[in-house]
């Protein structure tokens, strides 16, 4: 019974973080417009609105394409530290993460298909192009991180950076982090890397054919993958946090330095994008691990 | 000529529940900008960092699945009439339209032309007109304000028109493509037409 309880409980938290987060990201966005921006609370209002609205299904694996993508990135947060808090206690979080984080993306990419429209098709081509880019770095430095704490439980590592800040992974593997952090650009789908979405192009993609709480669930399974990529790289390389008040205000320095970098670098194509990834990235992890190994 | 009688009841069901939810909706409108007219430049100001109708939670999106505004600008002629309805049909309920431009009223400078229609009111339900051409941008930002005030008011019902009237709208459109076939054809037509009527007299 404590388990459920607690299940819902960190659900909630990741959704509402998520949403809050996505809607600073709007209005530094704004800011560096030089906009006002809507305000911070926009995105539960979004999501709220698009509960209410009529909806427009094309068959049942899309209804249960939309569940899947929200269920999985849900479950990959539940193996996710959050300042000491976990939901299910394991020895081997960082296997379960690499395996559960793809399910979301393979959720909505069903979901979207079974609607049948070419431009949906093209973003999700491109969205699985692209998690093959990206996935290869991220997990490289991953492997560095295994080797280096000699564990693959995040809370291991979480507490082998405890003490001083000089502890932290990103001082230990700073060229790790920088080729996740570029991964990490491409894992949120931010500029530069946003050949999936592309409003401009392809008609946004995934979203095209979503109407009212399919595109509620799109954008709540949004906020958790924010929520689930952020907090990994906390994890890695900040440390974790005390409480957990210090880890959001960290997960949410991450999202703003992508945030960022969103508002000012143009668009790959989805070629140049996976070369870029597989070359610079990968090339900065390998590096990294050939360190760790002398 | 509408049906009255029955948006009245509808509008007297109207719950509590509808006037919290008509928050949310009203401040969280996406806008799908159809502009095959004139009138496309008077938008980049309202979006961007002059005016920032992002403020007020209204955004542009890519396509009508998404779009609770369809914002129509300028003439629209009887070809892009077929799309501006598929496209209408297409939007999920509770959805808005905003007609943009003098052509949209009573056809503005075009009131004559063979290909133009003059009242896009007949052919699919407006909520807002914006008169003049063209309107400045904050005539734009101000009707939006506006519809705002109409949906948390609950009176921003002309989605609920068409479906009470469908054969009324049905009937306009089906006479206004009967009416204007393919371009071509039908200038082919006519000249054969007249040179016929032309022998006889």
């Amino acid at each position: 019974m404590m388990t459920v309880f607690n299940i819902i409980l960190y659900s909630l938290f990741a959704i509402l973080v998520g949403l809050i987060f996505l809607g600073i990201g709007r209005k530094v966005a704004a800011r560096v417009h030089l906009r006002y921006g809507p305000p911070f609370y926009q995105s539960i209002i979004d999501v709220i609105k698009l509960m209410s609205r009529e909806s427009i299904t094309h068959n049942f694996v899309m209804d249960l394409g939309m569940v899947m993508a929200l269920t999985g990135l849900i479950g990959t947060m539940l193996y996710i530290p959050i300042a000491g808090h976990i939901a299910f206690e394991s020895n081997t979080n960082i296997i379960v993460i690499m395996y559960l984080m793809a399910i979301g993306h393979l959720g909505m990419a069903m979901a979207v298909s079974a609607s049948g429209n070419p431009y949906a098709n093209i973003g999700v081509s491109r969205a699985l192009t692209m998690m093959l880019g990206y996935e290869v770095p991220f997990f490289t430095v991953m492997l560095g991180l295994i080797i280096y704490n000699q564990s693959s439980s995040v809370m291991v590592i979480n507490l082998a950076q405890a003490g001083s800040i000089w502890n932290w992974n990103i001082w230990q593997m700073p060229i790790g982090f920088i080729a996740a952090e570029m991964a990490l650009q491409a894992m949120m789908g931010e500029k530069p890397f946003d050949a999936m979405i592309a409003p401009a192009e392809i008609a946004s993609g995934p979203m095209v054919e979503l109407s009212g709480r399919y595109l509620g669930l799109g954008f709540l399974t949004k906020a958790v993958g924010v929520f689930v990529e952020t907090a990994l790289i906390v994890n890695f390389f900040f440390g974790g946090g005390t409480s957990v008040i210090t880890f959001v205000i960290k997960q949410l320095e991450v999202f703003l330095i992508a945030v960022i970098f969103d508002n000012i670098f143009p668009r790959y194509k989805i070629e140049q994008a996976v070369k870029f990834l597989w070359i610079f990235p990968m090339g900065l992890a390998v590096i990294q691990l050939i360190l760790l190994a002398i | 000529m509408f049906n009255i009688n029955s948006l009245e009841q509808q509008d007297n069901q109207d719950k509590l529940w509808d006037k919290v939810i008509n928050y949310f909706r009203k401040r969280s409108l996406w806008m799908l900008h159809y502009c095959t007219g004139c009138g496309a430049m008077e938008l980049p100001p309202v979006m961007t960092s002059r005016w920032d109708m992002e403020r007020f939670g209204i955004g542009p999106m890519a396509t009508p699945r998404q779009a609770d505004i369809l914002l129509i600008t300028g003439y629209s002629s009887v070809r892009t009439m077929k799309r501006i309805i598929r496209t209408y049909e297409q939007m999920p309920e509770p959805k808005w339209v905003l007609a943009f431009g003098s052509c949209t009223v009573n056809g503005g400078m075009y009131w004559d032309s063979y290909n133009v229609i003059n009242n896009l009111g007949e052919y699919i339900p407006v909520d807002i007109t914006i008169a003049g051409c063209m309107p400045r941008p904050e005539a734009i930002l101000d009707s939006m304000l506006k519809l705002m005030d109409m949906i948390q008011a609950g009176e921003a019902k002309a989605f609920r028109k068409y479906k009470e009237n469908y054969a009324y709208y049905k009937a306009n459109q089906d006479r206004l493509f009967m009416e204007r076939g393919p371009v071509l054809e039908s200038a082919a037509l006519r000249y054969v037409h007249e040179e016929t009527e032309g022998g006889e007299a």
